[in-house]
């Protein structure tokens, strides 16, 4: 039986008064790979952002849905606990919390009360995820993100994602950053999460993660849209062609969403 | 994220028991009550001599102009001397019932089981309950309430009290002076090293009540000992005032360590003078944890006087409404080779006001000598405020000093980051306040770790909306 089922219908969201998002329609189900392609500014980052519901953010027309649960009434920290999980492009440094301490408050605020993870569980766990990341185990008593190095940021982020299991994950800009043998441990942690009930969106503007992630789908967003959707082959076209035929059939100049279709 | 501030929560530990003391001072401070509270205690014609001293010089010290504001501290108002109860309890079972009701909301025995090795709980102005292992008494350890040493040990008392803090230091070095009661007293005899820390408990329970403990700590050469006290009080309507003086003596080679948590009531004013002596090599370190009052002021402070001496303050204030906390500490280099730290963390939250005040003074012979200053602040909304202000005084050219301050806020983006995980926003902004001090609280012994902890939770409590 197939996982959780994502939503999101003719989605407009504004920052600041400007608007980036001019309706975005996207399902995602438990077992599917997603990606969203597409050259910087075209609104990709902002589409994970209002998912998980920064409040920079404003949602101005459509709706999001998580099994049909209105994901728009939810605060940032009860859209975690129905499931949605949001690695970070630029993932936060909080001085004095250790990321062992971090993970496991993130994986009890999941559990109810009375039903946390136990200690020793949680620890084996850890151990063997830091492992399989091929992570440094200090880094669990290092300050979460302080001091680390980007590769470390982004596999940190993984850590979290296979830890805290959620039943979907938006990845946003996983791949930035990475050298080409973390590139392969982040993406080697992704798919080992591949399963009925996960479901993932992977944002990306480089093909290369898809060398090693086979998405079902992909997607490419311009001016705030998605403008075209296909399988694993659209990506490839894309790494072999560039973006400009794309805009050419669809006759776009400036594919930014500061212009006007 | 526009914060609704809800109103603070009535202070946990606010509850007060009958009072049973029975023996009290008039309101107010005249020269008959200072003699009224030597004949009490059966002093020695020397102290009385000290305490009438000091008072003069109190009348004579107009009030500190700087700092904090004291217009409304009224010392007609103050009760200087409550005895507790007709004599000291010797083990638990002979202190007061209600005594021990008090501790046990404080949590005391619990503490106390597991952790102390010696135990000496202040209940009002003198020490009621006071155990102590015999392991300590074995190495020759005194550990008394300060009155109890007097009598006990006069000596060793005359031969220290009032040498690094004299009754003309300050107004309230004076005040203190003339009328101090209980406190500790700690002799480490040279080369002797304590494993575990003394303790020491205390709350301020009558209203009104002058709060002016006197502690003198000597640490003989090569010797270690790490002090501990806690405070909390009960909440009153009208202003109390705590006043303490610490003074302490570290000999060459020795080691002392003296950590504070205090959190007072919001009506409470607390100024304090705490100066330690460094000898040659000798490490003094001040572990200090300010939280509520209505006004602290409070600036730790060490004498570097022998060559190689070390001193490191690391603290913690939290000013939440209507409080003001001017806190800070004082490095002396007076001796080659000397070196200090201070690291100061500072939060303020619904308007409270939270300053570091701190001097770094290099004399002539501080050749080689190093300072490193650390100061931040977490300001938690837009009416709380902050200042830092760092005095450096330097008369060597061969110094180092350096300092790094930092304020910041609760970010939105750290916010979003750990609420994403699911922690609820309470939990999220408690869990970077609690980061935010972690180098505070990882230097305290477990015990007072969780209840810091605690404490800050509960502080923190309805900073978000």
């Amino acid at each position: 039986m197939a996982g959780s089922v994502l939503e999101i219908k003719n989605l407009h969201v504004t920052i600041e008064g400007n608007e980036i998002l001019k309706g975005v329609n996207l399902t995602i189900k438990g077992g599917e790979f997603h990606a969203i392609m597409g050259p910087n500014g075209t609104g990709k980052s902002t589409l994970a952002s209002a998912i998980m519901g920064h409040p920079k953010f404003e949602i101005t027309e459509g709706s999001i849905h998580l099994d049909g649960e209105d994901v728009l009434e939810m605060e940032v920290d009860e859209r975690a606990r129905a499931g949605l999980f949001l690695g970070m492009q630029y993932p936060s440094e909080i001085s004095g919390v250790t990321t062992s301490d971090f993970l496991r408050s993130s994986i009890n605020a999941r559990r109810e009360e009375g039903d946390e993870i136990s200690l020793m569980k949680f620890i084996k766990e850890m151990d063997k995820t830091l492992d399989f990341l091929e992570i440094d185990k200090n880094m669990a008593q290092r300050y979460l993100n302080e001091g680390f190095s980007g590769g470390e940021k982004k596999r940190n982020e993984i850590l979290q994602l296979m830890m805290m299991k959620p039943e979907i994950a938006i990845l946003d800009e996983i791949d930035s950053g990475l050298d080409i043998d973390a590139l392969k441990i982040v993406s080697k942690g992704i798919n080992k999460m591949r399963e009925d009930n996960f479901g993932c969106l992977i944002i990306t503007h480089y093909q290369r993660l898809l060398n090693y992630i086979t998405p079902d789908y992909v997607h490419v967003m311009m001016q705030g849209r998605v403008v075209k959707s296909g399988g694993p082959e659209l990506a490839q076209r894309l790494e072999a062609e560039g973006y400009e035929w794309i805009k050419a059939e669809l006759g776009i100049e400036d594919e930014t969403v500061g212009q006007k279709a | 994220m526009a914060k609704d501030i809800p109103e603070m929560e009535e202070y946990k530990y606010g509850f007060h028991d009958k009072d049973v003391s029975v023996f009290r001072t008039e309101r107010g401070l005249t020269k008959n009550v200072v003699e009224e509270i030597s004949r009490m205690k059966e002093e020695p014609e020397w102290m009385l001599e000290k305490r009438l001293k000091a008072l003069d010089v109190f009348y004579s010290k107009p009030m500190p102009q700087w700092g904090g504001d004291l217009s409304e501290l009224d010392f007609d108002e103050i009760v200087y001397y409550v005895k507790p109860s007709e004599k000291q309890g010797r083990t638990w079972d002979e202190v007061p019932d209600e005594i021990k009701e008090t501790f046990d909301k404080l949590g005391i025995p619990e503490a106390e089981q597991k952790y102390l090795a010696g135990v000496s709980a202040q209940y009002e102005s003198e020490v009621v309950y006071q155990s102590l292992e015999q392991d300590l008494e074995k190495l020759g350890i005194i550990f008394k309430d300060t009155d109890t040493a007097l009598r006990e040990h006069e000596e060793l008392f005359k031969e220290y009290f009032g040498k690094v803090i004299p009754a003309s230091d300050n107004k309230f070095a004076a005040l203190n002076t003339a009328v101090w009661s209980g406190g500790s007293f700690i002799y480490v005899p040279k080369g002797v090293e304590t494993t575990s820390p003394l303790q020491a408990y205390f709350r301020i329970n009558s209203e009104n009540m002058g709060q002016f403990e006197r502690t003198l700590i000597i640490v003989d050469e090569g010797a270690s000992v790490h002090y501990v006290e806690g405070c909390t009080a009960p909440v009153f309507t009208t202003n109390s005032l705590h006043s303490a003086v610490v003074e302490i003596f570290v000999k060459k080679d020795a080691y002392c360590r003296y950590t504070t948590i205090q959190n007072w009531a919001n009506n409470v004013y607390n100024l304090v003078t705490k100066r330690a002596t460094c000898e040659s090599n000798a490490t003094m370190e001040w572990i200090d944890g300010n939280m509520g009052s209505k006004l602290t002021m409070k600036y730790p402070a060490v004498l570097l006087a022998g060559e190689g001496a070390r001193g490191n303050t690391i603290s913690i204030a939290l000013a939440g409404k209507g409080q003001h906390q001017d806190a800070g500490a004082k490095m002396h280099h007076l001796a080659p080779n000397t070196s200090s730290s201070i690291v100061s963390k500072s939060i303020s939250k619904k308007g409270g006001k939270v300053n570091y005040r701190g001097i770094v003074h290099f004399g002539r012979k501080a050749e080689g000598a190093r300072s490193n200053i650390e100061c931040d602040t977490l300001i938690m909304d837009n009416e709380s405020t902050s200042d830092t202000i760092p005095y450096n005084e330097i008369y060597n050219d061969n110094i180092s000093l350096e300092h790094e301050a930092k304020v910041s806020k609760v970010s939105e983006e750290q916010l979003f980051y750990l609420m994403s995980r699911g922690l609820g926003e309470q939990e999220a902004t408690d869990m970077i306040v609690m980061g935010f001090i972690e180098p505070f609280t990882k230097e305290l012994p477990m015990e007072y770790a969780v209840e810091m902890n605690r404490l800050i939770k509960m502080e923190m409590d309805g900073s978000v909306g």
